[in-house]
């Protein structure tokens, strides 16, 4: 049962960062003079929206957290409705973090935002797909001993990973060797995203290797 | 714990510092072996003479050309500032305002021009007047005595003037009188340091210029202008009054021409340019593109002007006035003499033959320089000066032989001048080329003084962690742990001084002090490690216990690891050019990034919630506990704080697009009335807020009760020095003519303001030091005994602490129990202010610290103050909010990312009070906050410049530790 199921999550892992290797490239093809340093908000906005869709796609098929009873439709859409508030409300939070780390208050605006959105995506809306819009649920899975099946262990690592990545991406910024990527924010968006790429892989052979120690209680 | 052991033990570890910290400049400041050697004119350096002309009789080394020269210095005449453009029709207030240099170099091209001078960094006034005179290259070291100017010791143009019999005549700049004591016929000096004074030393100068010039009484007459270059500090570059400064000289200068004879040459030079913000210092483009403007009524140059004025480095000066004038090249020039000034009688061919003459005295005059140079000091590159020899000796040996061809009349025209090109340009590639040597070994380090130092400084830091670690566990430790290696320490310093004295070597107190500092370290550690095993077998012989030792001790280096990975990231940074530059924005990333992992690891570990209980299903947030909240407010404050203190930092060259905070200049170089009043009132209401909410903290923990002379300073005195300071602002921010027939009463206030200030601080102070108690007890027994001995420890001593708290508890315990006995329940004793006993002496004593930190800084920085003291109350509440939440006991015990943590926001804030680790940004101002005139010592200015400079520092560190105020905050 549990291979299975870490199998199942080192897929549907390895299909997310195939598809971010795919938001690299594929819209060279489309769109002219595509980069990711070159035209990197393009960049940011295609990797957001691709990565949510194929989140929220994964989720639906896996269904990792199944719900056990069956609810109505009208609580579905209040369910959704709720998700994408706090989908929006995570990018201002993560906006107004950034700016409170340092990056620039009133210069180049969409750059700060477009980045939150990543990182919005990459960290809350996975959780959302996995947790639902339960905040309860959240805290629960980011502490001690709070992870109850495997795959709360891979949204710990994922997003762990993320914020990780977005905060040593800060580092280069300053250095003096002029490098495309070293503007703001390249280096940090892309920094979340080789974090996150590194969680996804991480995540199932953590859980592999920790297959004994791991034992979840269930409610 | 005695107290003694503990001070001698600090005073050790400030000397290990001290020591390692002074070994590691002694290699990375560069040096300069300055020699003693003079030229005179009886040295063997005179060029061979060629046919139509010979020495004439009397002059030395060249013939003279000048009989007087004067030379102006303006202070920081940056080019643009000289350089007039007729095409720009809205200059710039610096911008073609002199236009009478442009009249003479356009009216008169073969009488005048203009040049860029290149001025070597570093920058500053002092430096220059070296360089200008001696004609080579003082390094960094230098720097560090611009606050005592020494005398120069190397040989040097007004040396060689009076030598020859010259008088030499100064006005200006008092820096002069230091550099050359009693080198002067007659001078005139003028208080320099004041930087705020625009026109002591110019009006002075012009009171006695003209009279000077027509007296006749000189040879060569120096007027050093400081007016645009304090302009430039009290206002910046674009500013109304720096175009009265810059007209004011172009008049100066327009009369100065009407009173010159036909022999005498005018030098008009600036020493450096400046920044953008008027400062200077460095070595950035505008601060080393100086101007020199060179006019004589006797025609001086062959041909006209090139099109673009040519760049020419500032030590060409030296040689050139000195062959000008016929005294010999100063012993030290590696200057390249400016060979246009010496056209000869007029045609081609005289001309190039008396460039190369120059050229020949000026390049012997290196090669004799470098040759005694490279006896006395290695560290000039041999190979490097066995091909400039070889350059210089070919050149000097076609010279002779070009001149003996000539004298046979072999050569025909073309052919000969063709050589004679040639030979002039191997003449400036020699020289530029020694100079170029010069200048690169000039910036040479010692690694292995460095590397020492670093590595003293490193174990002097794992020292104190382990004394850290160890101090808690015994209270011997500091006995024990002093005395031996104090004793080996003095052993070896002794040893090596006799030795020094044997050898009859000069004792260099450095080495001897390292030494000695590196052997006592040893035998800490050597002590350490032997009291090391005894532990372990103790601990070895009780085997579970061991185990469980091992696992706690494992998780204590994982719950230091986060904290010190952040100070290790901190070090690394210092390592890397690129962080040091950024390092104003990385000291509030890495704080903020500690804490935000501090609430993280709480959340971790599940403190933040209420424990589960096993009815309730919570919903929402509503499973975070109060303190909680309050622990996640306070931390969105702190990044507020950090977030807004990026908002008043100073620029550093190496940033070129980045703009000065506007808090930093003072409010006089404002020019809108009503911004300025408005950002008064906000300076104002920032300091009235800063000690209402001190009197208020107070007030909450009662420590006002009492009627001790302390607290009815705190009451009464700090709104009495916020007025002074206020008042202060007010008099210092105003306009410099506004007030007309007031300016002696301003005057006035400008130096008593501050002294109240002082003043009132001090008594402070005093008062704290002698009763630092703010607690009111309240007794209403009949016999009013002492309740509490006098509190004498440091505040963060344990044992003092544990000794008064239980003492007024057993009293209060007694006096209640014997009254119940007694059956009589009116009489109490009430004790207010306990709680913060410790923390109110700190508060009061901070407080009084800032005002007089607060009065240094230009006014603005007062909102950088509060948001400083702001943070700090949050960065101690969030520690100890922190602490409770993880259910820590333990009051003493400072966490390690509470030191660090505090640590980051001192370094934080020394940038956010608008400071700069470059020497540029170092406010001088603040050496006359309540001195108006000059100073007489060099000592005060000193400690109220370091004030001012370290001011986060002294506020964070003067806070001890972040345990001692913490205690009471919890309360």
């Amino acid at each position: 049962m549990k291979e299975a199921e870490i199998k199942r999550l080192l897929a549907a892992n390895l299909l997310c960062v195939f598809s971010i290797i795919l938001t690299t490239t594929v819209p060279a093809f489309f769109l002219d003079s595509f980069s990711v340093l070159g035209t990197h908000l393009t960049w940011l906005c295609i990797c957001s929206v691709s990565i949510s869709a194929l989140n929220i796609v994964l989720c639906l098929v896996l269904k990792p957290n199944p719900s056990p009873k069956r609810s109505s439709f009208a609580h579905k859409i209040s369910r959704f409705l709720k998700c994408c508030i706090y989908f929006f409300m995570s990018c201002i939070l993560f906006h107004v973090i950034i700016v409170l780390y340092g990056a620039p208050l009133i210069e180049s605006v969409t750059e700060t935002f477009l980045f939150a959105v990543l990182l919005s995506t990459f960290t809350t809306l996975h959780c959302l797909c996995m947790l639902g819009p339960n905040i309860q649920a959240w805290i629960r899975v980011f502490s001690k001993n709070g992870a109850m099946s495997i795959w709360d262990n891979s949204l710990q690592i994922t997003t762990m990973c993320s914020i990780l990545g977005a905060w040593f991406g800060a580092f280069p910024i300053p250095l003096d060797w002029d490098r495309p990527w070293q503007v703001w924010p390249i280096s940090c968006s892309l920094g979340a995203t080789f974090g996150y790429m590194a969680g996804l892989i991480i995540a199932p052979l953590w859980i592999h290797w920790n297959q004994k120690q791991l034992t979840y209680k269930s409610r | 714990m005695q107290r003694w052991p503990v001070l001698l033990f600090l005073a050790w570890v400030c000397f290990l510092f001290f020591a390692g910290i002074g070994l590691f400049m002694s290699g990375f400041l560069l040096t300069r072996i300055e020699l003693a050697h003079s030229s005179s004119c009886s040295d063997p350096l005179t060029p061979p003479p060629w046919d139509r002309q010979s020495l004439p009789p009397g002059s030395c080394w060249m013939p003279q050309r000048f009989s007087k020269a004067v030379l102006v210095i303006i202070d920081a005449l940056r080019f643009e500032f000289a350089w007039f453009n007729p095409a720009n029709v809205s200059p710039l207030p610096y911008e073609n305002k002199l236009s009478f240099l442009h009249h003479l170099a356009t009216s008169q091209p073969r009488h005048a021009r203009l040049y860029r001078f290149r001025a070597d960094p570093p920058t500053a006034t002092m430096q220059r007047i070296k360089g200008l005179t001696t004609g080579s290259l003082p390094t960094f070291i230098d720097v560090g005595s611009n606050f005592a100017t020494y005398a120069i010791q190397e040989d040097n143009l007004l040396a060689q003037l009076v030598q020859n019999g010259r008088k030499v005549v100064f006005m200006g700049d008092d820096t002069w009188e230091g550099l050359f004591p009693k080198k002067f016929f007659r001078s005139y000096f003028f208080p320099s340091f004041n930087v705020k004074d625009l026109h002591t030393v110019d009006d002075g100068i012009l009171q006695h210029l003209y009279p000077t010039v027509d007296g006749g009484e000189w040879d060569l007459l120096i007027a050093h202008f400081l007016g645009v270059d304090h302009c430039g500090h009290k206002h910046g570059p674009v500013h109304p009054e720096m175009a009265k400064k810059l007209t004011q000289m172009n008049e100066m200068l327009r009369s100065l021409v009407d009173h010159l004879g036909n022999d005498t040459l005018l030098l008009v030079a600036g020493d450096h340019g400046m920044t953008e913000t008027g400062d200077h210092g460095g070595d950035s483009e505008k601060e080393v593109n100086a101007a020199l403007f060179v006019y004589s009524k006797t025609p001086l140059f062959g041909t006209g002007p090139p099109e673009e004025p040519e760049a020419v480095p500032q030590v060409n000066l030296v040689p050139t006035v000195a062959l000008l004038l016929g005294v010999p090249i100063p012993y030290s020039n590696i200057g390249e003499v400016m060979a246009e000034l010496f056209p000869g009688d007029g045609d081609a061919l005289s001309a190039a033959l008396q460039q190369l003459s120059v050229y020949h005295v000026n390049a012997k005059q290196v090669d004799r320089f470098l040759h005694s140079y490279s006896l006395v000091a290695q560290d000039l590159p041999a190979e490097q000066l066995q091909h400039l020899q070889e350059i210089f000796s070919t050149a000097v040996e076609e010279h002779v032989q070009l001149l003996a061809q000539m004298q046979e009349a072999v050569l025909v025209f073309p052919e000969l001048e063709s050589r004679l090109g040639n030979l002039i340009s191997r003449f400036q590639l020699y020289l530029r080329e020694a100079r170029a040597v010069c200048t690169q070994t000039w910036a040479r380090f010692h690694p292995l003084r460095m590397v020492a130092g670093c590595t003293l400084i490193a174990a002097s830091c794992l020292l104190c962690y382990v004394t850290s670690e160890l101090a808690t566990a015994s209270d011997s430790f500091y006995r024990s742990c002093l005395l031996y290696p104090l004793l080996w320490g003095l052993v070896v310093a002794v040893l090596l001084g006799l030795a020094c004295t044997f050898i009859q070597e000069g004792l260099d107190l450095l080495l001897v002090s390292s030494w000695a500092a590196a052997v006592s370290q040893v035998a800490f550690f050597w002590r350490w490690w032997g009291r090391q095993p005894k532990r372990a077998r103790v601990a070895s012989s009780q085997p579970p216990l061991a185990a469980i030792g091992l696992r706690q001790r494992l998780r204590a280096w994982l719950g230091l690891a986060f904290p010190m990975g952040i100070l290790l990231f901190r070090c690394g940074a210092m390592f890397s050019d690129s962080f040091v530059v950024a390092e104003a924005r990385v000291a509030p990333f890495l704080l903020a990034s500690l804490v935000v992992l501090l609430v993280g690891k709480l959340h971790w570990d599940g403190r933040l919630t209420v424990p589960e209980g096993p009815k309730q299903q919570l919903l929402g947030f509503s499973s975070y506990r109060k303190e909680s909240w309050y622990l996640l407010y306070l931390v969105a404050v702190l990044l507020v704080c950090l977030r807004l203190s990026i908002f008043f930092h100073q620029c550093r060259e190496e940033i070129p697009q980045c703009r000065p905070s506007l808090f930093i200049a003072p409010l006089a170089s404002l020019r809108n009335t009503r911004a300025k009043n408005l950002f008064y009132l906000l300076c104002v209401a920032s300091l009235v807020g800063l000690v209402f909410v001190v009197r208020c903290w107070l007030r909450h923990y009662g420590n006002l009760n009492s009627s001790d002379p302390l607290v009815l300073f705190v009451r009464w005195g700090f709104p009495l020095v916020v007025i002074c300071i206020a008042c202060y602002w007010a008099v210092a921010s105003s306009a410099e003519d506004s007030l007309g027939k007031l300016q002696e009463l301003v005057q006035v206030a400008l130096v008593a303001f501050p002294w109240a200030v002082y003043g009132l601080v001090s008594v402070g102070l005093l008062l704290l030091l002698c009763n630092p108690m703010t607690v009111f007890a309240k007794d209403t027994r009949e016999s009013a005994g002492p309740i509490v001995t006098p509190y004498l420890g440091v505040p963060s001593s344990e044992v003092d602490f544990l000794h008064v708290i239980p003492q007024i508890y057993r009293r209060m315990q007694e006096s209640l129990k014997s009254r119940l006995e007694r059956g009589s329940c009116k009489a109490t004793v009430a004790a207010y202010g306990l709680g913060s006993v410790y923390s109110a002496a700190l508060v009061i004593a901070l407080t009084l610290l800032g005002f007089l930190l607060l009065l240094l800084h230009s006014e603005r920085l007062s909102l950088a103050f509060l948001l400083l003291f702001l943070e700090a109350f949050v960065l101690l509440h969030i520690h100890t909010r922190a602490r409770s939440l993880a259910g820590d006991a333990e009051p003493f015990s400072v966490p390690w990312h509470a030191v660090i943590s505090w640590l980051l926001a001192a370094s934080q804030f020394f940038y956010s009070t608008g400071h700069q680790p470059i020497f540029p940004a170092i406010h001088w101002n603040a050496a006359f906050v309540g001195f108006h005139l000059d100073h007489s010592t060099n000592l005060l200015p000193a400690v109220l410049v370091g004030a001012n400079t370290f001011a986060s520092h002294i506020l964070f560190a003067g806070s001890q530790l972040p345990s001692a105020p913490a205690l009471a905050l919890c309360v």
